[in-house]
């Protein structure tokens, strides 16, 4: 068999993936798109292992330690989706845009106004917001956290607790 | 074309045919579906190259556990189950090009590399269960452990991020 045939498919999988990536707006269907491009890798890496007859079988080994990898990382991408929804209430990857820069976004050029602008707006934010939550959560959220320790012990002790 | 070459083009037909599929229906749990055909028909192609051992752990890992791992995440993230018509973002235009540029890159490059490689199959040693094994138990151990730490903190960190009672006060 010509070795181009699993290399060629495993491109074109890639290629797919990639699509994925970029224009899915649903941050599972782009989990579900890096798992075609990491299968395109995996696909690479056993023809690449037939094709050179490693007694070693690396690329095979390499496989089983790249899907292992996918799985562990399946499972963390989970656990911050589902962080990321409880707080924001949404998955759409555009509309997670906090680290985005809106002025430079818009207008592409003329960097002097929309550096100086959040610089002078953002200075006195910071301050005000470091003396006044700090010290509200440091009173409401020692109780808080106190208290749901209490109130989850005996639920949750039995599972969680050593 | 040998039996092999036809076979791993069927296959491949349905992986890539599938894995488009994938990227473009309008349905998240339809999405997940497809995925499962995808992935069990790279298991084929692992068959067809003689690795039975990785196309065995790719159908249980990846049909298995991964699948419903995401199907678990579009139950939890309230996903809307019927056709949904905002899944793709605006750069759809761009990403087709990317992925054009993408798939024509590696082609081109992969035509020219490996014009003369040829394997055979037949002759090649299988990667079975005892092979693939030996391998990984006794020259690739040390990663072999390595990715069996990072497989438990994964979890710890899983289950850390998931439950909303562990945790400090600031991090709320």
């Amino acid at each position: 068999m010509h070795l181009l045939f699993p290399l060629v498919l495993s491109a074109l999988l890639f290629a797919v993936g990639v699509y994925g990536v970029l224009a899915r707006r649903n941050v599972v269907l782009v989990l579900m798109s890096v798992e075609l491009m990491l299968n395109a890798v995996n696909l690479d890496l056993v023809a690449f292992d037939v094709w050179l007859r490693d007694a070693l079988h690396a690329g095979q080994s390499l496989a089983l330690f790249v899907i292992t990898i996918a799985a562990a990382e399946v499972g963390l991408g989970l656990a911050i989706v589902l962080q990321v929804f409880r707080q924001r209430a949404t998955v759409a990857v555009d509309a997670l845009d906090e680290l985005a820069e809106p002025d430079t976004l818009v207008q592409g050029g003329a960097p002097a106004e929309p550096v100086a602008v959040p610089a002078s707006a953002a200075s006195p934010v910071p301050a005000g917001a470091a003396t006044g939550p700090a010290t509200g959560s440091a009173e409401s959220g020692a109780p808080r956290g106190s208290g749901a320790e209490r109130g989850d012990a005996p639920a949750g002790g039995p599972a969680g607790s050593p | 074309m040998s039996g092999y070459e036809v076979v791993f083009t069927l296959l491949g037909v349905v992986t890539v045919g599938s894995a488009v599929l994938v990227v473009t229906t309008r349905n998240v749990v339809r999405a997940a579906l497809w995925l499962v055909v995808t992935l069990g028909a790279i298991a084929g192609c692992y068959l067809v190259l003689t690795a039975e051992l990785v196309a065995v752990v790719q159908l249980l890992i990846y049909v298995g556990a991964v699948v419903v791992l995401l199907l678990f995440a579009v139950m939890f993230t309230r996903a809307p189950i019927g056709p949904a018509t905002d899944l793709d973002t605006g750069n759809r235009p761009v990403a087709v090009l990317v992925a054009l540029a993408t798939a024509g890159l590696l082609v081109v490059l992969l035509v020219d590399a490996f014009r003369q490689a040829y394997v055979t199959v037949g002759s090649a040693p299988p990667g079975s269960a005892e092979a693939v094994g030996g391998a990984v138990f006794r020259t690739w151990v040390l990663p072999f452990e390595v990715v069996s730490v990072l497989l438990l903190a994964a979890l710890v960190g899983a289950v850390v991020l998931s439950r909303p009672d562990i945790g400090t006060a600031e991090s709320r």
